[in-house]
């Protein structure tokens, strides 16, 4: 692990859950300052990788991890390790919308909150930068004190994502971001990606095989579990190594 | 109303036919016939089938609100004479059977306020425990038992169990707070279970989103899980308080006396209150045919109290409904 330029890396990572094993093997490597994107069919295993890189798994009782997943070098699923900052640094934004039921404002706020910070006018500040890194800024903001559940599905998700980079990640988790979304939503979340990778490492699941060609720099072809292709997101789509995954970008299965 | 697909058909019998009828091509439509015939035969019988169903329920819903309605239409109308501004506000006199009822009105509101005091954080507390903290298994399996076999215990055993317990055991004496512990044991576990249920139904993307930004636990809980939930608690907890507040049996060996004409100065002093009230004039006071219309008065009056306390707690609950949305 001696490259300054990897993020964060899994090493022969194994999942199950309980007797399941939902992944084998999955060793990975995600560069500072690039999208990775993660495809594959339905119950491949990507959603499931995607949550053990911020230790959401943790909330099944009945999982098990086995490997390495390396933050800056270092394991995350070391005891020592405190999940809770592990996940302010390594933020996540879900595939449907939500928005807790409070203000626009105090969404965005939430996260600086829980993380201790107090003063007044450092939490209004980070909350406008916020939303405006997340390109909602001009949409919302003569209605911050409204409530956020009135927003459209597009905003709802910008404003999820501002939620996120308020408390300033490292690296930006999405699980089918704009997956719930229409086309037009969908497009400004993507030009989004674009411009926030020039400041976070961002790791991206989806299913349309478009959308990953669009984003990423980087894409890994996920198939029953295993990690079956990575390579430049250009390379793999139009020269895949394997036949597996050929079948797959040209929609022949899944 | 919600129009299902039956209901559809009933009413625009020709239309769903002919368009069917329309939509097949010539030749087909021979050889389905007979289908389509079984089909309309078939229809009528549903149709009537499912209006029989429906004047069922429709009866059962009706004598549910009915049975309110007499309840308290009978109550008001025999009620309504005994009740003045001096029946509400003065001290019974000549043995009960003249002056007002004072004494037993604050009786129900403090042992009401007691028992929330004291019911509404350890059930709250509980629910939060066992929804939100508690790995599935069996010592929880145990605790839910013994939370739903609580609420299954008749009220005149938790009287009991308050007099042998907080009166005598911890020497409380008859008093409001042995009252209010005793009526707050028996509204646990409906706080419980409408705690838990409120919690339930907080969907899991808002505390995933929570944990996601680096909240703990306890943050999630009480910043995001428990406002959500907070409609949910406060109706089913206040349902849960009056319905006990309401009850004879608990209070009548804890906390009420026949007769004091001095309102309570400390928890630990004893009271009157409504339903004992009530239960006094009509077996045992001095002069029970007499006293009718000021039992009626008395009854009408904890009806009210514990209506309106059902309504405080509806008003309150969309008050907050509103505001989270």
């Amino acid at each position: 692990m001696s490259d300054n330029n990897i993020k964060m890396a899994s090493e022969h990572l194994d999942f199950y859950y309980g007797d399941f094993k939902a992944l084998h093997d999955v060793s990975l490597q995600f560069r500072k300052k690039q999208v990775t994107a993660l495809i594959g069919p339905s119950g491949c295993g990507k959603s499931t990788y995607l949550r053990c890189l911020n230790r959401m798994n943790d909330l099944i009782p009945i999982s098990r991890v086995e490997g390495k997943i390396l933050l800056e070098g270092e394991d995350i699923y070391n005891t020592s390790w405190d999940v809770v900052s592990l996940r302010r640094r390594v933020g996540m934004v879900f595939q449907k919308p939500n928005p807790f039921p409070k203000t626009i404002f105090e969404n965005v706020a939430y996260g600086l909150r829980v993380n201790g910070i107090r003063d007044k006018s450092e939490i209004e500040k980070r909350v406008t930068e916020s939303i405006q890194q997340a390109a909602l800024w001009d949409e919302v903001k003569d209605r911050l004190q409204e409530s956020a559940l009135g927003l459209s599905g597009g905003q709802q998700q910008r404003l999820c994502i501002a939620r996120a980079l308020a408390v300033e990640p490292e690296v930006v988790l999405m699980d089918e971001p704009a997956s719930a979304l229409d086309p037009i939503a969908t497009q400004k979340i993507e030009e989004l990606i674009h411009e926030l990778k020039q400041q976070y490492t961002i790791i991206i699941v989806t299913h349309s095989m478009q959308q990953a060609a669009r984003v990423s720099d980087k894409t890994a072809f996920f198939y029953i579990g295993k990690l079956i292709e990575v390579g430049d997101t250009d390379t793999l789509f139009t020269r895949p190594r394997l036949k597996q995954t050929e079948d797959y970008i040209t929609g022949r299965f899944g | 109303m919600d129009i299902t697909q039956d209901e559809y058909q009933d009413e625009y019998p020709e239309k769903e036919q002919k368009a069917t009828g329309k939509a097949a091509p010539e030749k087909t439509v021979k050889a389905r016939y007979g289908i389509q015939e079984a089909a309309t035969r078939l229809q009528t019988r549903r149709a009537a089938k499912q209006r029989m169903i429906f004047f069922f329920f429709r009866g059962a819903a009706i004598i549910n609100g009915l049975a309110l309605f007499i309840i308290v239409f009978f109550m008001v109308k025999n009620g309504i004479s005994a009740i003045s501004w001096e029946f509400l506000t003065q001290v019974p006199r000549s043995s009960m059977t003249q002056g007002g009822i004072l004494p037993c009105i604050i009786g129900t509101l403090y042992l009401s306020v007691g028992a929330i005091l004291v019911a509404l954080p350890i059930g709250v507390a509980s629910a939060i425990y066992l929804n939100e903290y508690a790995r599935p298994g069996k010592v929880i399996r145990i605790i839910r038992l013994g939370i739903n076999n609580l609420a299954g215990v008749p009220s005149v055993v938790f009287g009991l169990f308050g007099l042998a317990f907080f009166v005598i055991y911890l020497k409380m004496g008859v008093s409001i707070l042995a009252g209010a512990l005793t009526l707050a044991a028996m509204s646990l576990p409906v706080i419980i279970g409408a705690t838990e249920e409120a919690l339930k139904s907080v969907p899991d993307t808002y505390r995933e989103a929570s944990l996601g930004l680096g909240a703990t636990k306890w943050q999630t809980i009480y910043r995001v899980v428990v406002p959500a939930a907070l409609p949910g608690i406060l109706t089913g907890s206040i349902l849960g308080i009056s319905r006990a507040a309401g009850e004879t049996a608990p209070i009548m060996f804890t906390a009420a006396v026949f007769y004091t004409p001095k309102l309570p100065d400390s928890i630990f002093d004893e009271i009157m209150a409504l339903p004992y009230h009530i239960y006094v004039l009509a077996t045992a006071g001095t002069d029970i045919e007499a006293t009718r219309p000021l039992q009626y008065g008395t009854a009408l009056v904890l009806i009210a109290l514990v209506l309106g306390m059902n309504l405080i707690a509806i008003v309150w609950r969309s008050r907050l409904r509103k505001k989270l949305k």
